[in-house]
């Protein structure tokens, strides 16, 4: 029963989302308050429903209903709690529905939070929305209904996928997701703007926060995805350049892109056009990237092609808000006034750079990934385009993006001083030269690598030398003027020196070391500065898995400085055995060591590395989300502005602009 | 500067970053794309010992034997064609006889496969239509499982 109200509720918010679709865009064309408002609450009472029909399906797998397809084929009466959670979306349907719930998250959140913008703006946005939600509801009930029944129940489940069974999962769909159906909202934004014929600075303050928030929980789940895959797959890796992967990379980059480009608009009234432009590119991406995941495409055109309910589903729903956005954006882009003027070097310049490299390396992405697709459904042909292509080209162009990135901070508005931004600069120049001579000297290694190393010092500092500069003049306490600085600022220099700290954990991935061996208990074994010694190989047991445990001690110098327990697991339902890995975070590197075989006479094969600096790569993506908090908390960009001047008495556009 | 030359400076930036970019693209699309082909398909275009390429079948029944120093050998089948292959390192978990593999690297001078990555992948895409159809006959292909189970070992 509840997992038939589950599904009428579904079916409902279907029906409110085709409402809230049509109804407000009527109400903005007869200019009338009454329609136009209507769009706030079908939006919050659509993600009740969309609540509803999630909460009916999370509590069938929690209770184990086999009679559900679904749950029968992803889910075991002995699995732990936390993974029938969990598990809700580790399949293609559950993991539709969090799609259209963190949809439905996304259209209640502009119905509630978004107090100041003008009715008009937020109906078209809502209705935007409401088309979005409704073509994937859609989706969902016809293509992918995870309420289907059995009519014979059976008593026993399938398991979900062992890999899958890991707290990584617990966190990582959900945040890729806010990140993903996060940009649905400027998106919706971008057309409700062209829509209404007005584009202003106003407009990028009411929309910057939403950027932000979707490019945060992106930059979260991009990270926590990557440190998922390199301590489940047992080899160390943390990014193959996977279609799956750069799906999430690419709205990624533009949203990185847009949120620079919004700061131009925001301050200097100028770069409009390519602002909407690039909002609609960061969802088309999203939407790509779900249509990659979804439609089966990359599992085989040819697969593709014998099944495509799901995929030509997906392909029309992208065609349709794809083209329909920039048919819009054809239409209505020239009637948007230009805006301030800028000298090549200042910052909107040092901007526009950072947008042509990131959209560039986009481009190099988007053309890495389909390729390969392109090539088989014309001719037939099976290609891998992997590591290599990109280390050629997004590599070559994003490390100039780093050198640049602090040169840009220095550049003032309007008209720039690149002499005297370098003259600021000069200490952390300094620093990156001699990291990089020292480590040349001293450490040796691959030239990228060192390059790499000094480029992220360079970068980490420099990103604050604004600040440093801003505290060390004036009045009053070093500590008070630090913290008198706008938190835009303090925010930008914390997201760069994120960027730094990634790549610099990236960069020391050239020094680590990699050793495959046997090992015996009691026999040392050397990997880089530390001694690995297996004291016991035992077997174990879970609540749905059998494991071979190998209780391993790492010494430095004679002193055990951890501990660690590598282990094999079998779980006989899926007959599917994976290594467990066992780390040790040791300083800021990490001892990584992976089962992979258990003799019979009583030794292991085992991967053993240590990476140094390793977890920077993901402190970095923390960093960065963190610099996005603390501008989203800025009372004159974030939210702070939003709310607080609620009722204020002129609006940012004016009502009904038609 | 006046305005047309502002425009002009913007537009040649635009244009200088994007041709960099599709010239990497162009180079690196060149040299570093892989090929991927079922036994049958080695034999029948000829291709050339040290061209690196990723082949693509099942594990020989019998087939897989351990010589020393880790390193082992073992026939690639997709029911038209074989090809012996060797690899030196740890296989990974999902790999047996009789079940879907995936090898890159490059061929001898003798005709045999030297792979320096080895994959065992349950997984249509890296298979011979032949095989994925005989896979799914034994019911030891799980249509549609994601790219988790995928796995995967370099050297």
């Amino acid at each position: 029963m509840i997992v038939e109200t589950g599904h009428y509720a579904l079916v409902l918010a279907f029906v409110l989302a085709l409402f809230q679709a049509i109804v407000p865009l009527i109400g903005v064309r007869l200019a009338d308050a009454q329609l136009m408002r209507s769009a706030r609450s079908i939006a919050l009472m659509q993600f009740a429903f969309v609540a509803l029909a999630y909460a009916a399906l999370t509590y069938a797998h929690v209770v184990s209903d086999f009679s559900l397809v679904n749950v029968y084929e992803n889910s075991h009466s002995a699995k732990p709690l936390v993974y029938k959670i969990s598990g809700v979306w580790g399949n293609h349907e559950g993991s539709m529905l969090l799609w259209v719930l963190v949809l439905s998250i996304c259209g209640a959140s502009v119905a509630l939070f978004s107090r100041i913008m003008p009715e008009t703006l937020r109906a078209a946005a809502l209705a935007v929305q409401g088309w979005i939600g409704a073509a994937f509801l859609l989706f969902v009930l016809a293509t992918s209904n995870p309420f289907a029944r059995f009519a014979d129940a059976p008593l026993e489940g399938r398991d979900l996928n062992p890999i899958l069974q890991d707290p990584g999962l617990a966190i990582h769909p959900p945040l890729l997701y806010l990140g993903y159906v996060g940009f649905s909202v400027t998106f919706s934004f971008a057309a409700a703007a062209l829509i209404c014929g007005r584009l202003d600075a106003g407009w990028a303050r009411i929309v910057r926060p939403w950027v932000l928030v979707a490019w945060m929980f992106l930059t979260l789940g991009i990270a926590m995805g990557s440190y998922w895959a390199y301590y489940t797959l047992g080899w160390g890796g943390f990014w193959f350049w996977d279609p799956v992967e750069n799906a999430s990379l690419m709205p990624w980059l533009a949203g990185t892109a847009l949120l620079h480009c919004m700061s131009v608009m925001q301050k200097r009234d100028a770069l409009k056009i390519w602002t909407i432009f690039l909002a609609i590119l960061a969802f088309s991406l999203s939407l790509l990237g779900t249509f990659l995941v979804r439609s089966g495409v990359l599992t085989s055109v040819h697969a593709f092609a014998n099944d495509p309910a799901r995929g030509v589903f997906i392909l029309a729903i992208l065609v349709l808000f794809i083209g329909g956005a920039l048919i819009l954006f054809a239409l209505r882009a020239n009637t948007l006034v230009p805006g301030g003027v800028f000298a090549p070097v200042s910052r909107e310049g040092a901007l526009v750079l950072n947008n042509l490299i990131l959209t560039c390396a986009c481009a190099t992405v988007f053309i890495g990934t389909l390729y390969p697709l392109a090539l088989e459904a014309l001719t037939g042909d099976k290609i891998s385009v992997g590591a290599p292509y990109f280390n050629l080209t997004f590599v070559p162009l994003c490390l100039p993006l780093a050198l640049a990135m602090p040169f840009g901070q220095q550049l003032a508005w309007k008209r720039g001083n690149l002499l005297g931004a370098a003259q600021r600069l000069t200490i952390a120049i300094g620093c990156g030269l001699v990291a990089v001579i020292a480590l040349a000297l001293i450490k040796g290694g691959p030239v990228l690598s060192i390059i790499a190393a000094g480029l992220a010092i360079f970068l980490i500092i420099g990103s604050f030398a604004d600040i440093a500069a801003r505290t060390l003049r004036g009045e009053g306490h070093v500590l008070s003027r630090a913290l008198g600085l706008p938190r835009s600022a303090w925010a930008t220099s914390i997201a760069h020196a994120g960027i730094g700290l990634t790549l610099f954990g990236l960069a020391s991935t050239g020094w680590g070391v990699e050793e495959i061996a046997r090992m015996r208990p009691g026999q040392a074994v050397t990997v880089g500065p530390y001694e690995l010694t297996v004291t016991e190989i035992k077997p174990g047991r879970g609540p749905n898995f059998d494991e071979t445990v190998a209780h391993t001690v790492i010494r430095a110098g004679g002193v055990i400085v951890a501990q660690i327990n590598p282990a094999q697991r079998f779980y006989p339902v899926r007959q599917m055995s994976r290594a467990e890995a066992g780390i040790a975070t040791l300083g800021f590197g990490q001892v990584y060591m992976s089962l992979a075989e258990v003799n019979r006479n009583g030794t292991i094969d085992a991967r053993l590395y240590w990476k140094p600096f390793v977890i920077l790569i993901w402190i970095g993506a923390l960093v960065m989300a963190a610099g996005g908090l603390l501008s989203l908390s800025d009372r004159r960009i974030g939210f702070a502005y939003v709310t607080r001047r609620r009722g204020a008495a002129a609006p940012v556009l004016p009502q009904a602009a038609e | 500067m006046t305005r047309r030359a502002r425009r002009l400076t913007l537009i040649g930036a635009a244009l200088g970053v994007f041709g960099i970019a599709i010239g990497l693209v162009l180079f690196a699309l060149r040299d570093n794309i892989v090929f991927f082909y079922s036994p049958a398909e080695v034999e029948a275009r000829h291709v050339a010992p040290g061209v690196r390429l990723r082949i693509g079948g099942l594990v020989e029944q019998g087939s897989f034997k351990r010589d020393q120093n880790r390193s082992v050998s073992f026939v690639v089948t997709d029911g038209k064609g074989s090809l012996p292959v060797t690899y030196t390192g740890i296989l990974p978990d999902l790999f047996r006889e009789g079940q879907g593999v995936v090898a890159e690297g490059s061929l001898d001078q003798g005709g045999t496969f030297r792979a320096d990555n080895v994959l065992a992948k349950h997984d249509e895409r890296y298979m011979p239509r032949d095989v994925a159809d005989a896979l799914k006959k034994q019911g030891v292909w799980q249509g549609g499982s994601n790219a988790a189970s995928t796995q995967g070992v370099t050297r």
